[in-house]
């Protein structure tokens, strides 16, 4: 058996402002007991206790001069150590104050909820499966049918749509966003045109920069890079303020108004991306190509005269109707997936956090799965 | 009687407006003190300047013997440990559960093994009877909830000075009447002196023991609550008749 001090008769054991002492089978505590002593008291006296060869049968806190709740939950904490080691031992003595804080302070060990048991792993798979599908697969189904029925029913409803709404969500989602779509867009262009010139200047097939610029450009990058960017910009936008409107109760205040949610806050900003992305798509286009017109003049020797005759015969009406194809599928998307998130907020302030992050990052993934898809469909 | 909180001639104004003209008073130890007045009279600015988060324009503020304009940042945090705050719409931090809110100043104040937290958060809800909301976050407590979680925060680390920022709104009159109680309970057997900033006159009765009452800034009384009551300054007396005056308020039998 290991040694304990506590076991030598008349020993004190100091820790801090408390000390204790065992006289015959009962364990006197005297001192201080309070939070900044309570720690230290638990660490060293409770080791000791762990070896005590004698049966307790009582701790008496007569000697103690002052305690806290602290100090009272760690009474108890050493009252059920001790009676692990023996039986049911109680607390006596005490001043009628420490009495009264105890009695104030005790822990309730009646209402001890118990810790669920940790889920299986066939459990946790089955409940996430099914958490995704009711919660993201259902109800993602079920906010885009209802955004349909009010898009649709809302064109048929001029008079009750709010005045203003399209325009000011129109300027938020497309024309704001023009600059950054043209810079954007132009640097990608520029880019693209300059790493593959060196590749063509090898082979002696400068012009053919033309055709891997505007295809690239107008099939693929322009579109992307243009609902890659409305998605960072409009998607959290439109989550965090969805959210934020359920976490202040507007979105009830709404309701209780007999106004439907989706049909005041979702269709505008619906019908503005809709209407905004093909001219946002059009400008990243535009941007894209003139910054391969100018890479393929600086590295190829490419005027612009040749560059846009040749662009001429590239271009296909094919592909501007794939890239207002595509833009009406990104912009459902982006508003629908914004949209989604913000009615799915909880936990206040936080929530509004995290949908917004979700909302991007879930949006761009999609619009790159679709893009993808789309591609191989276009092709 | 030793003074946990002096303010002498305080002034403070915002953008050329003066909110508190010439504030003084002080509050016992193991006392609750409350401050009083209508709306817009300076209580929140005398908290605040209480609490050290506005600095001191004009006049001094002593907590608990020190010198708030004097202090370091470092002193005031040490300070601040003696201290438990109460704010009116609970502030708790919606990211964590009630208990990791309550939990938050014991782990990072002191050196208590995490078992013997866990046990204070559930005796300090239970003093709140507010047991069932231990594994809640706070968007998910109704608004009386949300604040006897954030009283059972402010007093886990049983400070000696505890401020209340309207601990009584938007509570029913059962749950005021058993928070009353358990701030008499702190005052009694801990030795807590009590802040109070409040409208709720029933409480006043129940649970000060020294009234600061303000108007437009300036502080019109001081005394026991016994000397308010029986007060003829007229601002007070509006203030109190409104609820001892109403035959169906028993309160200050």
């Amino acid at each position: 058996m290991k040694y304990s001090r506590i076991n030598t008769p008349g020993k004190v054991l100091q820790s801090g402002t408390v000390s204790c002492r065992l006289q015959d089978s009962i364990l006197v505590i005297s001192g201080s007991l309070r939070i900044s002593g309570s720690a230290g008291f638990v660490k060293t006296i409770i080791k000791e206790i762990a070896h005590i060869e004698t049966n307790v049968t009582a701790i008496n806190i007569d000697e103690l001069e002052d305690i806290d709740s602290a100090g009272v939950i760690t009474l108890f904490y050493l009252k059920e150590k001790l009676t692990r080691k023996s039986r049911e031992i109680s607390i006596e003595g005490g001043n009628s104050t420490i009495r009264k804080k105890i009695s104030l302070f005790a822990p309730d060990t009646t209402k001890k909820e118990e810790t669920p048991a940790k889920p299986g792993l066939a459990e946790t798979i089955g409940t996430g499966a099914h958490r995704f599908f009711k919660e993201y697969v259902f109800g993602f189904t079920v906010l885009a049918a209802d955004v349909f029925y009010w898009s649709v029913a809302d064109l048929f409803r001029k008079k009750s749509r709010r005045k203003g709404e399209f325009s000011k969500q129109a300027l938020k989602i497309g024309a704001n966003a023009a600059m950054i779509v043209v810079f954007m867009s132009f640097a990608i262009g520029l880019v693209l045109a300059v790493q593959s010139g060196g590749q063509l200047r090898t082979f002696g097939a400068n012009i053919y920069i033309v055709d891997l610029t505007v295809i690239a450009i107008m099939s693929q990058m322009g579109p992307l890079i243009t609902a890659i960017l409305v998605a960072g910009r409009s998607g959290s936008s439109i989550a965090a303020e969805i959210a934020t409107m359920k976490v202040t109760s507007e979105l009830d205040a709404l309701k209780t108004m007999g106004l439907d949610p989706v049909r005041f806050v979702v269709v505008p900003k619906l019908y503005a991306a809709l209407f905004t992305l093909p001219f946002l798509i059009i400008l990243a286009n535009v941007a894209g190509i003139a910054g391969g017109a100018v890479a393929a003049y600086y590295n190829l020797d490419i005027t612009p005269e040749i560059f846009f005759n040749r662009m001429g015969s590239i271009m296909k009406n094919k592909d501007l109707l794939t890239g207002f194809v595509k833009s009406q599928v990104y912009a459902s998307i982006i508003v629908l997936t914004g949209s989604f998130y913000g009615f799915s907020v909880e936990r206040g302030a936080e929530g509004v956090g995290r949908v917004t992050t979700h909302a991007v990052v879930v949006a761009i993934s999609l619009v790159v799965l679709a893009d993808s898809a789309m591609g191989l469909i276009f092709y | 009687m030793e003074k946990v909180i002096e303010v002498k001639r305080l002034f403070a104004g915002f953008d050329g407006i003066e909110i508190l003209s010439d504030v003084s008073f002080s509050a016992s130890k193991g006392e609750v003190t409350a401050i009083i007045g209508g709306s817009g009279s300076g209580k929140t600015t005398i908290l605040k300047h209480l609490l050290g988060l506005y600095d001191i324009q004009r006049g001094s503020v002593s907590v608990l013997g020190q010198d708030l304009s004097l202090l370091t940042e470092k002193e005031m945090n040490n300070l601040y440990l003696q201290m438990g705050v109460f704010y009116q719409d609970g502030a708790l931090l919606n990211s964590l559960t009630v208990a990791e809110n309550i939990a938050l100043p014991l782990q990072q104040q002191s050196n208590l093994p995490d078992n013997l937290i866990e046990e204070i958060v559930r005796m300090k809800l239970g003093l709140v009877n507010l047991e069932e909301a231990y594994r809640l976050y706070p968007s998910q407590l109704s608004g009386g909830m949300l604040k006897r979680a954030a009283l059972a925060r402010a007093i886990a680390m049983d400070p000696p000075l505890l401020f209340c920022d309207e601990p009584g709104a938007g509570l029913d009159p059962v749950s005021l009447e058993s928070l009353d109680h358990l701030i008499i309970n702190l005052k009694n057997l801990l030795g807590m002196s009590i802040v109070i900033i409040t409208h709720e006159v029933s409480s006043i009765l129940r649970i000060a023991n020294h009234i600061v009452y303000l108007d437009k800034g300036v502080v019109v009384f001081e005394g026991s609550t016994a000397e308010a009551i029986d007060s003829e300054i007229t601002e007070l007396n509006d203030f109190f008749s409104a609820i001892l005056n109403n035959p169906y308020k028993t309160s200050r039998s």
